[in-house]
């Protein structure tokens, strides 16, 4: 099922070498007969800034949840290569930004750090370093009602990175935001992500938003959820607002609409189901 | 909220108005409640005149309130029995409460095998037990503690089991994914998620525990020697004793409100930070 794209944008970036996580055959389907999976074949690199890109009811979203071994696969298995660690080594940013409402923001970013165990003093510097990364500095005491949608995804972002995760995963986590301050985060995730170096696996359903941020996009379809075409993004990184009204980024989301408009036929998913 | 603009503009007539009908309602709300209170009061008192009304038929508001000053020794000796008994009560419920509701949340299985006796225990009279309890129990402190407990733990139990199943989903992935033991969850996530849910129950069940322990005191009230207000007012009613009886029941009013309000002062303590239920209308 795959079609392994050409890797020249990872290797134009000297990163998405060695594998870190191949999905071999994964298959999942529920109670209720419906099919969410069916053999999705994944090689998700070092490096890879992945996008799943689909219609709705493709099944992205599962995948992401059998990746973070919250759901199990009913066929197929996840092959994690290297020293990664699974579980442990993945931080998760929800679509809903999804912060304790009674923990100030340091405690939010604190979380995943406390779950395992690392008082406040140790993961102190830790999380100043990931609350400054994410611009927040100075709103370390505020409290998640007090910031806007934007400012908490960024809380959010903040608690996926601080454990320093080999693996990001990321469940449409700008999609309820407005066009401006989307385009911003893009801009500071990409910075964060060519600083630190970590994957990403996020899914979407923006075809602007995942040619602006990844090297890789995975179209997936429908009924059953596939991997429909890969698409190698071989714009080079650093990419700003420049890229983002370039003739070769409106390209490029041409070629992916298109790619889209296909799997979205194919998989018969004209009636949506929102 | 009340930050002003140097360059504002003259408020319009529209946004005057809203100000203007907003301020009314402020002032309103207490003065409102007041008003009626002293008029019925007054209205009481005349209908006590007009009618030549006995006082140990209807005494008049002024006799109460000589009543209550007399009788003090006597009648706060009594209200600090009750007291004592509410809130004894109200803390076992508390504690029996949000034990249960920590026991049910620890698997469905628990929760639905044990929620009807809960449920049973609830719809059923206290005053219809009563008579069962009076068999078993001895110590009359006890009989009207467990009165009292009944009644008032079946809310904080309801209200808290469905605050701890109430979390968000995403959470408890997070949770999962970063390895959270059972103890975790329910210590960083489940309790504090439950708090609103608890409060509420809280607020009713404070009322309950002083309902419970006074009705309990009626029904024990003929076999003790309690000396609680319930018995101030039985025993006031045999004796005729109309003022004492009004200014006991005064008391069992007024202390309903005072806890009713302090339960809400501790929610709204709790809860200003971060719940929506506790938060200005400042946006």
């Amino acid at each position: 099922m795959l079609q392994e794209g050409p890797a020249t944008a990872g290797e134009a970036q000297g990163r998405g070498r060695s594998p870190l996580l191949m999905l071999r055959d994964v298959g999942k389907s529920f109670s209720n007969g419906v099919v969410a999976l069916r053999n999705v074949d994944l090689a998700i690199r070092e490096g890879d800034f992945l996008s799943l890109l689909g219609p709705s009811g493709c099944g992205k979203s599962t995948a992401l949840r059998i990746i973070a071994g919250l759901s199990t696969p009913t066929t197929g298995l996840l092959d994690w290569r290297g020293d990664a660690r699974g579980r442990s080594d993945i931080g998760f940013v929800f679509q809903e930004p999804t912060l304790l409402p009674w923990a100030s923001v340091f405690d939010n970013v604190w979380l995943p750090l406390r779950l395992r165990g690392v008082s406040r003093e140790k993961a102190a510097p830790a999380i100043r370093e990931m609350i400054e990364r994410v611009h927040l500095t100075g709103f370390e005491k505020a409290m998640p009602r007090e910031l806007s949608g934007g400012m908490k995804m960024r809380v959010s972002i903040a608690r996926g990175l601080v454990t320093k995760p080999r693996l990001l995963l990321m469940d449409e986590p700008f999609a309820a935001l407005d066009e401006i301050t989307r385009f911003r985060l893009n801009n500071d995730l990409l910075e964060l992500w060519q600083e630190q170096r970590f994957t990403v696996v996020f899914v979407t359903h923006s075809v602007f938003e995942s040619v602006f941020l990844s090297n890789r996009i995975v179209v997936m379809a429908a009924r059953p959820g596939r991997v429909f075409r890969e698409i190698a993004v071989d714009a080079p990184y650093p990419r700003d607002e420049a890229f983002r009204t370039s003739t070769g980024y409106a390209a490029l989301c041409r070629e992916a609409s298109g790619v889209l408009g296909e799997a979205i036929t194919l998989g018969g998913g004209v009636h949506d189901d929102h | 909220m009340t930050t002003t603009d140097p360059q504002a503009l003259p408020l319009d007539p529209e946004e005057a108005r809203r100000v203007r009908v907003a301020k009314l309602e402020r002032i309103g709300r207490w003065v409102l409640p007041l008003a009626i209170m002293l008029l019925a009061i007054w209205l009481w008192d005349r209908i006590c005149v007009w009618n030549e009304i006995p006082r140990y038929i209807l005494p008049r508001p002024g006799e109460v309130l000589a009543t209550l000053y007399t009788d003090a020794g006597l009648l706060f000796g009594s209200l600090l029995t009750t007291l004592r008994i509410t809130f004894l009560g109200l803390l076992l419920a508390v504690v029996g409460g949000v034990g249960l509701a920590v026991l049910f949340a620890q698997s469905k299985w628990v929760e639905m095998s044990f929620f009807p006796f809960a449920v049973i225990l609830q719809v059923t009279p206290i005053v219809a037990i009563f008579p069962l309890i009076n068999i078993y129990v001895d110590n009359q402190t006890a009989k009207l503690l467990l009165c009292a407990w009944i009644v008032a733990f079946f809310p904080i139990l309801s209200n808290t089991t469905l605050g701890l199943n109430s979390v968000d989903r995403n959470l408890l992935d997070l949770f999962k994914l970063n390895g959270a033991t059972r103890w975790q969850e329910l210590w960083h996530l489940r309790l504090p998620g439950a708090m609103p849910y608890f409060l509420g129950g809280l607020k009713i069940a404070g009322g309950l525990a002083l309902i419970g322990a006074v009705v309990a005191e009626f029904v024990a009230g003929s076999s003790g020697q309690s000396s609680g207000l319930a018995s101030r007012i039985i025993e006031a009613g045999y004796r005729l004793n109309a003022p004492r009886l009004f200014a006991a029941l005064i008391l069992i009013s007024f202390t309903g409100i005072v806890i009713f309000l302090v339960m809400s002062l501790i929610s709204h303590l709790v809860l200003r930070n971060w719940h929506e239920s506790a938060l200005k209308q400042d946006r």
